[in-house]
Order: structure tokens, then sequence, then C-alpha cells
């Protein structure tokens, strides 16, 4: 009985998208279920849609540009973090979680309000500073968990066979927390590649992002391209998921 | 040795420090300030501003400030600086705006011929309206944003019946907030119990279906909704076929469409933790209480429940803070009435440019989120490290 009720609400979670999927194949105008006919008509005009493929490519540039800046940011912090032994040590850590449990929507108001002053609105680097705000608490999680028992000791015995701090570092610590960066890179990417409250304010038209652009697209004229771009994005998160899980599996 | 890694420490973590200083901290504390700052008639008219300050409020205004607004309407008006300030006083109160543009227009700059072009400005309230304007600060949107209002004798009172908003509002995100984390917390329980108990590939395969919707983005999983529910949609179709309703009824624009989607788009944020937690209860214990005949519900409630509840707990938090600050959801598949917080600071950002009203509903919203984290608090760094360890 109750695995029952249990395997219904993770039916309940895949439905929406299951559901989805056969009307991005349909041959008809309306998004009627069930849809008639079969035809890649929608995931055509996905492709040959100027303000979809902008989209995409803002959000590809966006999401990579806020990996890259995240992770490694992210990871310098940690590293610093484990390291610290001053007091305000949990200060700080709670400070750089501060961005995940604050609403978004508030962070949203602030950055445009802050960046409307400096003229960082209607630019792809105003969203890549604003993603990389609520992406970095993920990378610096990831990269502390990691780290944690990693005892520093270890980079001073390789300083006294001769390693350079440098090489300390590449041979000695990278490869310990490696899973944990590239887990965090996976969840900076997937963080900025999602977002979408503060792209609805500091993105122009020229910035719109997928998110974005499907906002737009439900709200003007619903049609089943919006069902393809949705796949799409689906089989993005899967890649996605995949990535994180290869990540953690290396652990 | 300590000393020399503290200076590294800090050299290591300078740079994020600095970039969310300028990217978070510092907007998120302008937008403090701005809720409580009221410099638009100080920068328009900064020579009325200053007069008025010196004013003791008693009687008519001195000529001088009367010179004062005369010359620095008309100048503001031929700058193209009017706007502001007399947005300003029309929130404050409605009507100001055509009094100022029309006193600007006429450029008159003597009692006689302001009293004379508007009998307004022979009236206390509207000097007493000024010169609360003129300060630094105002509480003026905090208290509106709490259904107050300062009256002319600087008394705080409720605004009058029809003008009332907020606190409806603010109830009705509480309310919605807590009915999708209840909801939420009913279904997570016996899904993250059953993963738990479940042999490893089972429990992979049931973990992956939490865990695929939850990277899948919010804004996928919106519109998915938003085409289910549609008229033709699926759920209609079904609904129909299974002879519960004679034709399709509309979904799209009710609570009920933004509650569903909202728990849908929130479940695995309420499952991970739960799981994570249920997953390091000692089956042992279970067996253990079970040989000295503990009956089934009495081992759940003495055992698994209170062993369980820190990840409970914690995703009911964090689920509950999310839900509070929701902007999408009601957006795309509620009707007016289903409109949270967040959207109407996305109104007076965008629509309005009411800055300073949508600063003063962000800080409460602040302040709430505060409130439910100081309850919640050494459950949350739980939930975070949940989602990697899930």
């Amino acid at each position: 009985m109750r695995r029952i009720f249990a395997w219904a609400v993770l039916l309940f979670l895949m439905a929406p998208m299951l559901a989805v999927v056969p009307l991005s194949f349909s041959g008809s105008e309306v998004l009627r279920f069930p849809p008639e006919g079969f035809s890649w008509r929608w995931y055509v005009a996905f492709f040959a849609s100027d303000r979809w493929l902008l989209a995409s490519r803002n959000s590809l540039i966006v999401a990579s540009a806020v990996a890259v800046v995240a992770t490694l940011l992210g990871t310098l912090a940690a590293l610093g973090l484990h390291l610290a032994r001053f007091r305000g040590r949990g200060l700080i850590l709670a400070l750089l979680a501060m961005p995940i449990v604050t609403p978004s929507i508030v962070t949203a108001a602030a950055v445009f309000f802050a960046f409307s002053v400096v003229g960082l609105t209607g630019s792809l680097v105003g969203l890549v500073l604003a993603h990389t705000v609520i992406a970095v608490p993920f990378v610096v999680i990831a990269v502390l968990a990691s780290v944690q028992g990693f005892d520093p000791v270890l980079l001073r015995a390789a300083a006294g066979l001769g390693a350079s701090p440098a090489a300390a570092f590449r041979r000695v610590m990278l490869p310990l927390i490696a899973p944990g960066v590239a887990t965090g890179a996976v969840f900076a990417f997937a963080t900025s590649f999602d977002e979408f409250i503060i792209t609805l304010f500091i993105a122009g038209p020229g910035q719109f992002t997928l998110p974005r652009q499907m906002y737009a697209s439900v709200r003007e004229f619903l049609d089943p391209t919006i069902c393809a771009a949705a796949v799409l994005l689906f089989l993005c998160s899967l890649v996605l998921l995949l990535l994180s899980e290869a990540a953690r599996g290396r652990r | 040795m300590a000393r020399r890694h503290n200076r590294l420490a800090a050299l290591l973590l300078a740079p994020l420090l600095l970039l969310l200083c300028g990217s978070f901290f510092i907007p998120v504390a302008r937008i403090l300030v701005t809720a409580v700052a009221d410099p638009e008639l100080s920068e328009a008219l900064p020579r009325t501003a200053a007069l008025l300050r010196g004013w003791d409020g008693q009687g008519p205004p001195p000529e001088p400030v009367f010179v004062a607004i005369g010359e620095e309407l008309a100048a503001a008006l031929r700058d193209r600086r009017i706007g502001r300030v007399a947005q300003r006083l029309n929130f404050e109160q409605s009507g100001m705006r055509s009094l100022l543009l029309r006193t600007a227009r006429a450029g008159v700059t003597s009692r006689a011929a302001l009293v004379a072009l508007d009998a307004r400005w022979g009236a206390p309230e509207t000097w007493t309206l000024l010169r609360g304007a003129a300060g630094p600060a105002t509480g003026l949107y905090l208290l509106r944003a709490l259904d107050l209002v300062r009256s002319p004798d600087g008394a705080i009172q409720p605004v009058p019946k029809d003008d009332a908003l907020y606190r409806t509002l603010f109830l009705r995100t509480l309310w919605i907030a807590l009915v999708v984390t209840a909801i939420c917390v009913v279904l997570a329980y016996p899904v993250a119990a059953v993963l738990a108990g479940l042999p490893p590939r089972w429990s992979r395969i049931g973990m992956l279906l939490v865990l695929v919707p939850f990277w899948t983005s919010v804004l996928v999983r919106t519109t998915a909704w938003f085409v289910l529910l549609q008229r033709e949609g699926p759920l209609n179709a079904a609904l129909v076929a299974l002879g519960l309703v004679d034709q399709p009824v509309q979904l799209i624009g009710t609570r009920f469409a933004v509650v569903l989607a909202m728990v849908h788009v929130l479940l695995p944020f309420a499952i991970l933790p739960a799981y994570s937690v249920m997953k390091r209860i000692d089956p042992a214990l279970m067996r253990a209480a079970a040989s000295l005949g503990a009956p089934g519900w009495w081992r759940f409630l003495a055992i698994h429940l209170p062993l369980s509840l820190p990840g409970v707990a914690a995703g009911a938090a964090f689920v509950f803070l999310l839900s509070a600050g929701y902007f999408i959801t009601p957006a795309l598949l509620g009707g007016p009435q289903d409109q949270m917080v967040a959207s109407f600071i996305a109104f007076f950002m965008n629509q309005t440019v009411n800055w300073g009203m949508a600063s003063a509903l962000a800080c409460l919203l602040l302040a709430m989120a505060g409130a439910v984290l100081a309850l919640a608090r050494g459950l949350l760094p739980g939930v975070l490290s949940g989602r990697f360890r899930a």
C-alpha cells in the first residue's frame, strides 16, 4: 500500500514531462491530446527560429562563463575556508550561503537596481555576474565536502620532498578535490541554465536565455514549438544529471 | 604556521567575497536603504526641501517657501526633472501630480498667486505632506506595505478599506506557502521512507525518478503544466474520458493549478533531505524494537519518526522558503487572485517603477525568510549538502 503510494508520487513527478514529449511530435497546430499524426515540424521550427537560436546561444554562453567563473572563485574560496583557522570562519561560510536562502525575487530586484546604476543591465556580462552569485555557493559546498579530511600536512610533506607549491597543489591536492570541483561546475552550469527571475529583470531582448524565451512564448502565443523546446531543455537537464552522477561516482 | 595559513586563506577568499559584495551584499543593502529613503523632493526641489526642513510646521509656511517652490517647480519642468517627485507625492496623495504640473506650468512665485491658482496651496495638509517628503528618510513605503498610513497629525492608522491590499497579499503568500509545504511533506515522507527501505537497485531507479525532475528547469516544468492544464490538454481529456466532468473545465488561472505545479516543482526539495536522513537510520534498531514486541506504529513513532525528523524539517523549511518567494508559477498558471508578494515586487520594479514600494515589500519578504531561517537554524546545512549526498 505504502509502496503503491510512493510509486504513484514518483509517477506524478515524471508525468508532466512524459506527457509533453508526444505533444512535441504533434502534426497539428493546436495542443490537443492525444496528438494527431507524427511530425518533426516543431523541432524544425525551433531550429529555424531566430529567437530560439539566440536564446540557446545566450544560455550556452552565460552558463559556460558562469561555470568557469563560479568554479574558479568557489574552489579558491573553499580551499581558503579549509585552511582558515581564524574566528569568523563560520560567519564567512554563512555569508557565502546567503544567496541560496535569499528569496530569488529579492536578489533579482536588488541586482536590477544596482546594475541599472552602473549600466550592467541588458548585457551578458551582467547576467554572468548575477548568475555567478547564486551558483557559487554550490561550488563552495561541493568542494568543501571533498576537502573535508584532507590534511594540509600532506602539502608540507610534498614540499619537504622537493615539490614546488604549484606542483604540490597539482599532484597532491587537485586529484583529491577534483570530483568536488567537477560536481560544483556542473551545478553552477545547471543553476545558470535554469535561472529565470534575475534574467527576467536584467536581460533585454538581446540577452534572452532559454527560460526567458520560454516564458515569453507561453505568454504570447502557445504553439507546439514550446513543447519541442521543453523536450530539448529536458534532454539538456538529463545530460547535466548524468554528468553530475559521473562526477559523484569518482568520489 | 597558523598565521601563514590564515593569510593564504584570506587571499583565497578575497576574490569571491569581492564579487559577492559588488553583486549581492551591496545591492541587497541598497534595497534595504531604498525602502526607507526619500530622495525625490530634495533632489528635484533642493531649496524648497531645505526651507521645509527648517519650518516648524505651525500655520502656513513663510513666504520664501512659496517663492522657492514656484521657481523650482518651473525649473524642474523645464529640465524634465519633475516626473519622479510628482510620482512620489502622487503615490502618497493622489492628485498631487496634477497640482505640481499645473503650478509648474503657471510659473507663479508668490503665496497669493499660488493660492489663487489652486486653493490646495493654502491648505495645511498639503504643506505637511511636502514637509514629510523633504526629509532624508520616510516610513511611507514600509507602512503602506502593512496597509498603514500616517495621518496629517502624525498618527499611524490603517488605510481606508478600499486601499487595503498588502496584508491580504502577505497572508495569501503565507497561506499558499504553508499549503504547498504541508502537501510536500505529506507526499515526501512515505516516498523517502519507501525509497530508503528498497534494495539498492530499486532505490537507485526510484531516486532517478526524483532527480530527473529535480534537474529539469523550473520553467520547463511549469510550461509542461501549462500545456497539460489547457482546455484541450491531457488532464481535461482524461477527466472527460473518465466521466468525471461533462465538458473540459477551466484549470489555468486557478489556485488549484498554482498549488499543483508548485508542489510538483518543490517536492524533490522535500524528498531529498528526508531520504538522506532515513538512509542513515540503522535497520537493526527497528528489528530490535520488533523483537522486543513493539508493534509497527510504536516502532514508527519511537524510532523512525524522531530519527528522520531533522531531514523532514529541513526539507519543509527549504520548501517554505522557496515557495514564499515564488514568482513563475503564479505568474503563468494563476489568476489575479493567486499572485504572491514576488509578483507585486516585479510589478513595482518593472511597471510603475516605484522602487520605494518594491524595496519595502522585498524587505518584508526578507524578514519573513529570516524568521523561517531562524526557526530552522542548524537544519539548512543538512539540506544543502543533501543535494550532493542524495
